[in-house]
């Protein structure tokens, strides 16, 4: 099995689609002849020729609105959104568009999109190319919203979102890009969406988390599994819908329950999963209900001090799951 | 004497005096709503009332068999012509179970309808534009010969959207036509303070594509411009913006009173412009239209929608847990 980075294993899904599937086609800022400012869509373009790794204008509405009408036609469009921060002029699409095609036309119409976005912070990359735009999406029925955190379940996600009948937004980790490597198998395979995964089992505190985070929080449980304290590590995967099922089984599986986004605190993904074991959990639980995420202000800052005050790391990590063990 | 200008176009006595029915049909379903929305039966309108022309004229020049069309809501005579029915425009008016468009989810004047390529829209302005050019560009990628003809308002001109899907589908030569209906008015805000320049065609321009502006009054000048518009769509030659000017001859909704923003005169110009008097005129003064035929026509429109009105009203409302239903694709129940 190759060992992949997180970004090799996002081409390879795409490359796979499209050589599966000839209405899988991508369309976005910069994806061509460059392939992607990060080199998301590195070879494609050779690969397929510039009808299906298409240049598009500088103009995001317009990126998700023909990505729409191609969905809508029976195509299966993967749009790119150079960064989640520039995603804001294409929100009216996604809302009230994508998310609602198939329940206001009675499903008689449907959208079969993918939208793509780098997210999330520490890469010096300031207010407007680190923000988790993932909470102004997640109360949007009708969307679903995928982050990995491994190259494996990227590749089986992604795959998993272009085959979907409905619009999936796929939010990857800029940071993780390259930092995160992992074994990537050749075939076939899909991940299913909507399930969170157990990254790690553990009998003394849950940690609930996606993205880097999940990292973040293996590598804390390695430092305090030393100490004696087990930690139990849930991925969530898909942020939108939530799987409850598992969310429930994972709190009630120690009692304490640490919850780590990189977004801002109030309001984030991490709001709602709170909201579902207080309501489903309560009676299992040990101790308060722990939050870590950024501080609620409006982006993170450029200068690394500031930078690195806002951004969750390993360190902070660990100590929020210590103080939790020790309650 | 009037000259025959529909001749030369291709298009027979037969087809003119089908579309004039089309047209009539239209205003004669629109007034039948305002009668049951003032009744208190149905709880909103949007109107076409002034702009059958343009819509009967551009629809007619399309082909109604495979092209595809992105309709705004003021758009029953597109629908009309593309195979929607007067008892699926009441059944949406009722909001019963069986409206084809939404199943009585979304208000009337929010048209979709895939068997007859009529794609679902929304109560935001202009998102059909860059909808329609999508499906231009699977056109263009399946190297197929439809075309997509896209509808809006001309304050919907100042949208994003506009700009962002006009100038995509002139940058990779799609076959979309965008027809303006510029009706001079957005809600109250009339068209000057709407625009800066004078045409809406006149921003074609910018995206690269040929723009027109045609009397939306004549349907028979509407055609001729669509058809040319298909044409060039259909010969590989890009797009095309149509602006066809015309008059509002109702508020802009049931909830609007338009005489707050309005003169007496200015609605008085739009009547004596009524695009169905005037084309009944131009189909009388050819023989095309006798006084009889018409009254035929009128009996038999008014039969086909008293019968859709009494239909739509008895149907069934969907069950109230259908809310839940088709939020993502599900299996459906054995």
């Amino acid at each position: 099995m190759a060992v992949l980075s997180y970004i090799d294993a996002i081409t390879l899904a795409m490359k796979e689609e499209m050589e599966r599937d000839e209405r899988v086609f991508i369309l976005g800022e910069d994806v061509g002849r460059k392939g992607g400012v990060f080199k998301a869509t590195n070879g494609l373009y050779e690969q397929f020729g510039e009808d299906r790794v298409i240049d598009t204008p500088l103009a995001e509405s317009a990126i998700a609105g023909v990505g729409i009408g191609a969905a809508m036609y029976g195509l299966r469009p993967i749009a790119e959104m150079q960064f989640a921060d520039f995603i804001m002029p294409a929100v009216n699409q996604i809302v009230s568009e994508a998310a609602k095609v198939r329940y206001r036309s009675n499903n008689d119409w449907n959208c079969p999109m993918v939208i793509r976005a780098p997210f999330g912070g520490g890469v010096h990359g300031a207010l407007y190319h680190s923000q988790s735009v993932e909470a102004v999406f997640a109360n949007q029925p009708g969307l679903k919203i995928v982050i990995p955190s491994t190259p494996y379940d990227a590749k089986g996600l992604l795959k998993a979102a272009i085959r979907d009948d409905d619009p999936v937004l796929f939010f990857e980790h800029k940071r993780a890009y390259r930092l995160i490597k992992g074994e990537v198998p050749d075939d076939d395979y899909t991940i299913e969406i909507g399930k969170a995964d157990v990254k790690r089992e553990g009998d003394d505190i849950t940690v609930i988390t996606y993205g880097l985070g999940v990292h973040f929080a293996l590598q804390a449980a390695e430092r305090i599994e030393k100490d004696g304290i087990s930690a139990h590590i849930l991925d969530l995967r898909t942020i939108y819908p939530l799987d409850q099922e598992a969310i429930i089984e994972a709190a009630k599986k120690t009692g304490k329950v640490l919850l780590i986004t990189e977004d801002t605190k109030e309001g984030s993904v991490m709001s709602e999963v709170a909201a579902i074991i207080a309501e489903y959990a309560l009676f299992d639980l040990d101790a308060p209900i722990k939050r870590l995420a950024g501080p609620d202000v409006p982006a993170m800052p450029y200068a690394p001090t500031m930078e690195k005050f806002f951004m969750i790391s390993p360190e902070k990590v660990e100590q929020a799951m210590r103080e939790l063990a020790a309650f | 004497m009037t000259e025959n200008r529909h001749a030369a176009l291709g298009l027979s006595d037969e087809k003119v005096l089908e579309m004039y029915r089309t047209m009539l049909l239209a205003r004669r379903i629109d007034e039948r709503m305002w009668l049951l929305n003032r009744a208190g039966k149905i709880p909103f309108v949007i109107s076409c009332q002034g702009q059958e022309a343009a819509q009967v004229g551009a629809a007619y020049a399309l082909d109604n068999e495979k092209d595809y069309i992105a309709p705004y809501y003021r758009d029953m005579g597109v629908v009309l012509r593309f195979g929607m029915t007067t008892q699926e425009l009441m059944l949406s008016a009722f909001a019963k179970a069986e409206d084809p468009n939404s199943g009585g989810r979304q208000m009337p004047g929010h048209f979709g309808q895939k068997k007859n390529r009529i794609i679902t829209g929304s109560s935001p302005v202009t998102t059909q534009v860059p909808h329609a050019v999508g499906v231009a560009l699977a056109s263009k990628m399946q190297k197929k010969d439809f075309v997509t003809f896209v509808t809006l308002g001309e304050g919907s001109s100042n949208q994003g959207d506009f700009h962002e899907g006009a100038n995509f589908a002139g940058v990779h030569k799609l076959p979309v036509i965008i027809m303006v209906e510029n009706n001079r008015y957005a809600i109250s805000v009339p068209l000057k303070k709407q625009l800066a320049c004078e045409n809406v065609s006149d921003r074609a321009k910018g995206y690269g594509m040929p723009g027109v502006t045609v009397d939306g009054n004549d349907p028979i000048e509407v055609y001729k411009v669509v058809k040319e518009a298909a044409d060039r769509a259909r010969e590989g030659k890009g797009p095309s913006l149509i602006e066809t000017v015309c008059y509002r001859l109702t508020a802009h909704s049931s909830d609007d009173d338009q005489r707050q923003y309005r003169t007496e005169e200015d609605l008085a110009e739009g009547k004596a412009h009524d695009p169905i008097m005037r084309f009944s005129n131009y189909l009388k003064e050819l023989n095309i239209l006798t006084s009889e035929l018409e009254e035929k026509m009128q009996n038999d429109i008014m039969a086909e929608i008293d019968e859709a009105t009494e239909y739509a009203e008895q149907a069934p409302y969907a069950a109230p847990e259908h809310a839940l239903k088709y939020v993502y694709a599900e299996q459906e129940e054995v």
